[in-house]
């Protein structure tokens, strides 16, 4: 099967000399929930501006579903739609005419445009400020116009540069659940975030990019089994004078009430819920001390510079 | 893309781009009508009675011509110069570049629109110079290859000079320092028969000079210029011009990193 993106030795150099992209390759399976993982700066927004059209390469090639952008563009970009991270809509133009004029540059009708306009923008929840000049929009009202927009043309591959940057949690999930939606409906979607929890609620597949260089591309599920040792955090029903010694379980006491305690994978959490409950300790909820795809991402770009600074 | 999507394509530019000017007609269509409705009542009216016959017409007559041909340059390339640098500045123009629009497409587009503008407050301010004075149309198909050859021309610098433009700024200095004097300076307001036979040479480098004659020969069949030497020099610029800006666009300058 065609892969619906195929990044192959990709580098932008800009005209300052910062080298952004440094022989980047990779490739996106039709139908995938793709995540593109990096700090900032590290070369995320370039690439996704590349495929997009907004940042011309250096060298390297790109092909969407099989069509290369440098010899077969207009078949690339139709298959393509985007939501970037920055608003890019003329503000004082009405949210369903940004649609339909976007619709037009695909080569759509009015007649269709109109009534595409009117599913997506019921879809997202905005059917009501049709007629309102974008710039009376909220924020999330914003970016949810930027993804009716980037899907009037029914694209194949959606690419998202940081769809709920600056969204409230409620909106976030129910974009996930959007975003959940179409994927299932087969389109291929592409994301950068710097919410990792948003990366392995909608994921699949993901590329760490840092410096210009992937680090990291697999699948999230082989990612986290690489994961040793999880720390978790115990909310305790009485207070503790000190922290308890459980044998193997590095453990320490963060205020009376509350125990972190490091994990291996080997160890499992059995043995630890034996231990406190020997020692008359009574455990009234756990959780994860943070994201575990986060703790990965973080040692992998720790990793990065490490080897860096070594070389 | 194939014929239909492509004239899908700029259709919805050139709507878009009609739909901006008339929208915001209080700062695009009625400030070039008050303006020349002074000019006429000023130059025309008051001074002009004082200066008596030019080129064998009546002075306002005279400049009529040249005043609807001044509206449609300026505003064909203010236009312009406005609507894409907007497009830039607020970053729409992503919009445009990430959809399958060829680059010809786009200024096309643009340059139609900047036109249809020109044409528009060219009529307006044709209609108010009836007011004033009589305009019988000497030559049809030239008054209106000029006008809108000119219209063209001038879309395109505007296009090129909001390509370049970083700041507002940028966008206003053309019109007031270049296209402004070169305007009076055109042969709007006199014939340059008038001049000393070195300021007449000097005025021959100013490209407005045959726009304005072409239009007025259409007109009231009277030039200081050969018609024929101007088509030529209209078409030497929209050449010129409309490959710079496809270069510009090739390129990406000023709208590609």
């Amino acid at each position: 099967m065609t892969p619906a993106l195929t990044i192959e030795g990709l580098r932008k150099t800009y005209k300052n000399g910062f080298e952004a992209l440094k022989g980047i390759s990779f490739d996106v399976q039709e139908g995938d929930f793709f995540a593109l993982l990096g700090p900032n700066g590290a070369g995320k927004s370039t690439t996704l501006g590349i495929v997009s059209s907004l940042v011309n390469k250096t060298s390297g090639e790109v092909k969407v579903f099989g069509y290369d952008l440098d010899t077969d563009k207009a078949m690339a970009k139709l298959q393509l739609g985007v939501v970037p991270q920055e608003f890019n809509f003329n503000a004082f133009e009405k949210v369903q005419d940004i649609i339909v004029t976007q619709a037009g540059y695909y080569g759509i009708g009015r007649k269709v445009a109109l009534e595409r306009s009117e599913t997506y923008l019921k879809k997202l929840g905005l059917w009501e400020k049709r007629n309102v000049a974008a710039r009376q929009l909220s924020g999330g009202m914003k970016r949810r116009l930027m993804i009716a927009r980037a899907l009037v043309h029914q694209p194949k591959l959606l690419i998202l540069d940081e769809p709920t940057a600056g969204v409230d949690i409620e909106l976030r999930r129910s974009m996930w659940q959007f975003l959940k939606e179409i994927n299932a409906q087969g389109t291929t979607i592409i994301l950068t975030t710097h919410y990792l929890e948003e990366a392995e609620s909608l994921c699949r597949n993901i590329a760490i990019i840092d410096k210009g260089l992937i680090v990291e591309n697999t699948s999230i599920k082989s990612l986290l089994q690489r994961l040793n040792t999880e720390t978790f955090i115990f909310d305790l029903a009485k207070e503790l004078p000190s922290a308890p010694e459980l044998s193997g379980y590095s453990v320490r006491l963060t205020d009376p009430r509350t125990l972190e305690i490091d994990v291996e994978k080997k160890q499992g959490l059995n043995a630890v819920f034996n231990e406190l409950s020997q020692q008359g300790i009574d455990v009234l909820s756990m959780r994860n001390k943070s994201n575990r795809l986060e703790e990965l991402f973080v040692s992998l770009v720790e990793t990065s510079l490490n080897k860096e600074a070594n070389q | 893309m194939n014929s239909k999507l492509i004239w899908t394509a700029f259709w919805t530019i050139v709507v878009k781009e009609i739909r901006r000017f008339t929208r915001i007609w209080v700062q695009t269509l009625l400030p070039p009508a008050i303006t020349m409705t002074l000019y006429f009542i000023i130059f025309g009216n008051l001074i002009g009675a004082r200066i008596g016959e030019m080129g064998g017409f009546d002075y306002m007559q005279y400049i009529a011509p040249g005043l609807i041909m001044m509206s449609v340059i300026t505003n064909s390339y203010g236009n312009v110069v406005s609507s894409f640098f907007g497009t830039k500045f607020q970053r729409h123009i992503e919009e445009l570049l990430v959809a399958p629009v060829p680059n010809w497409v786009i200024l096309a587009g643009y340059v139609t629109g900047g036109a249809a503008r020109g044409l528009g407050v060219g009529i307006i301010v044709t209609a108010l110079s009836l007011f004033f004075t009589q305009l019988h149309i000497s030559h049809l198909w030239i008054t209106l290859s000029t006008v809108i050859l000119t219209a063209i021309v001038f879309s395109l610098g505007g296009f090129i000079n909001a390509v370049y433009a970083n700041s507002f700024d940028d966008i206003a200095i053309i019109p007031t320092f270049v296209l402004t004097p070169l305007t009076y300076l055109g042969g709007v307001f006199y014939s340059i028969s008038l001049l000393p036979a070195f300021w007449q040479g000097v005025s021959q480098l100013n490209p407005i000079l045959y726009m304005v004659n072409s239009f007025r020969y259409g007109i009231l069949g009277v030039s200081d210029i050969n018609i024929v030497f101007a088509f030529a020099m209209i078409a030497m610029f929209i050449l010129l011009l409309g490959a710079y800006a496809m270069h510009l666009l090739n390129t990406g300058k000023g709208i590609r990193n």
